[in-house]
């Protein structure tokens, strides 16, 4: 087993959220969660980072944001889409200025449903990562 | 044993103690703040990842700048223990934080020049001290050597209790410990996203911690060094020192650098100064 598994550092990026899901998944590092026990780390840094957490739509103007900030992520890497909004547009899908889910911009790993995402659900969509994440290690070692 | 075997010693065990004081730090702040914490190895299942995952260079010189960072503090301690003069550790170990400075600065992102610039005041602040405190340990003991400094029976930090109280003061720096951890942020979304380390990625990140690993086991050393009666009374005492660190790091927000070079100056200047100052005057 690699360390890959017990030390996931995340990378949150709030897209166009109503910051419902933000708030839940800052609630995943607060005392009742408390994701830390099992080395996950928010790093605000994509450099830092194994897993980007993305929460909301993408909108015309920051696809150019997630696109850079998931190129500046080292592998292997993976991505977690949080929430409605995220996994495809959710009530803002028809808007004029959203693209869509994450996926139109990125390749997403792992779908977290929800509106908001519960924090159960978030924690369960960062252990499906780590899954992910292993996956791609072996590939590229 | 001989010193030299010492020194050898520190360089293959200072890294288990640093990290497991670094795992020790993250349990308690996480008990502090009312959670159950991350498990004790946590950080070397960190230096394990990170040296798996893909290393990034920005510019190619940062990975021998990094490896000289991680070299030069594994020999400041390695001298110390063997029974190099201590004013020279002061100078070794301020050659060694300047490894970081000049890695840091050689990439492009402002972050990260920022918090070079910021290490290279830290550095400014805390240099006076080390070389007084070195001073003032030679004066009181007669001995320029650390197993010279240990066989004294003069209890240095009873001479020094100024010296002391500009030491914890000095190694909240070192510790890179809040308020006064303004080159770098252990925490999210601060104003320096992650300051020196900001364009550090896989291993060179990893090199970062080992470097830090050893300067805690040093810092522990030259608490030692203020205790020299016995090695186990300067573990205590650095234990004592340390858990006063992390409530202080939990309890207080970043300070300006303006604030941390005055306050760490004057302390310098006051406290261990006119300690070392008084010692002079007296034993006349």
């Amino acid at each position: 087993m690699s360390f890959f598994s017990k030390s996931p550092w995340i990378l949150h990026y709030d897209g166009s959220s109503c910051n419902g899901c933000d708030i839940e998944v800052l609630a995943c590092l607060t005392p009742l969660y408390d994701v830390e026990r099992f080395g996950v780390l928010n790093t605000g840094n994509p450099k830092h980072a194994d897993i980007l957490l993305v929460t909301g739509s993408v909108n015309e103007r920051n696809i150019e944001i997630v696109e850079n900030l998931y190129r500046q992520m080292p592998d292997p890497k993976v991505v977690v889409a949080v929430g409605a909004c995220a996994c495809s547009g959710g009530i803002f899908a028809r808007a004029y200025n959203i693209q869509g889910g994450i996926d139109k911009v990125i390749p997403v790993d792992v779908y977290v449903p929800g509106c908001a995402a519960r924090p159960e659900s978030i924690i369960d969509g960062v252990v499906q990562g780590i899954a992910a994440l292993e996956a791609k290690r072996k590939k590229t070692a | 044993m001989s010193p030299a075997v010492y020194g050898v010693l520190f360089v293959f065990l200072a890294p288990v103690f640093g990290g497991l004081l670094a795992g020790v730090d993250r349990r308690v702040s996480a008990r502090m703040q009312g959670r159950i914490g991350p498990p004790l190895l946590q950080p070397f299942y960190d230096f394990g990842k990170l040296i798996q995952k893909q290393a990034r260079q920005v510019n190619p010189v940062v990975e021998p700048l990094l490896l000289g960072h991680v070299f030069f503090m594994a020999v400041t301690g390695a001298l110390l223990l063997s029974g190099t003069d201590l004013i020279f550790i002061a100078f070794v170990f301020a050659l060694a934080a300047l490894f970081l400075v000049l890695a840091a600065g050689s990439v492009n992102s402002p972050y990260s020049f920022a918090g070079a610039e910021r290490e290279l005041i830290v550095l400014l602040a805390s240099e006076p001290f080390f070389i007084l405190m070195m001073a003032g340990i030679c004066k009181v003991t007669g001995a320029s050597t650390y197993a010279g400094v240990l066989a004294s029976p003069q209890l240095v930090a009873v001479q020094l209790p100024g010296v002391l109280l500009a030491f914890l003061l000095v190694a909240t720096i070192k510790l890179r410990k809040s308020p006064f951890d303004i080159s770098t942020s252990h925490h999210p979304h601060q104003e320096l996203v992650s300051g020196l380390t900001t364009d550090m990625s896989g291993r060179m990140l990893a090199y970062v911690e080992l470097a830090h690993w050893y300067e805690s086991a040093l810092l522990c050393a030259f608490m030692v060094l203020l205790f020299n009666w016995s090695v186990p009374l300067g573990l205590v005492v650095f234990a004592i020192a340390y858990a006063l660190e992390v409530l202080v790091d939990n309890s207080t927000s970043r300070a300006k650098w303006q604030l941390v070079l005055r306050s760490t100056w004057a302390a310098t200047l006051i406290f261990s100064g006119g300690n070392v100052l008084a010692l002079f005057l007296l034993s006349r």
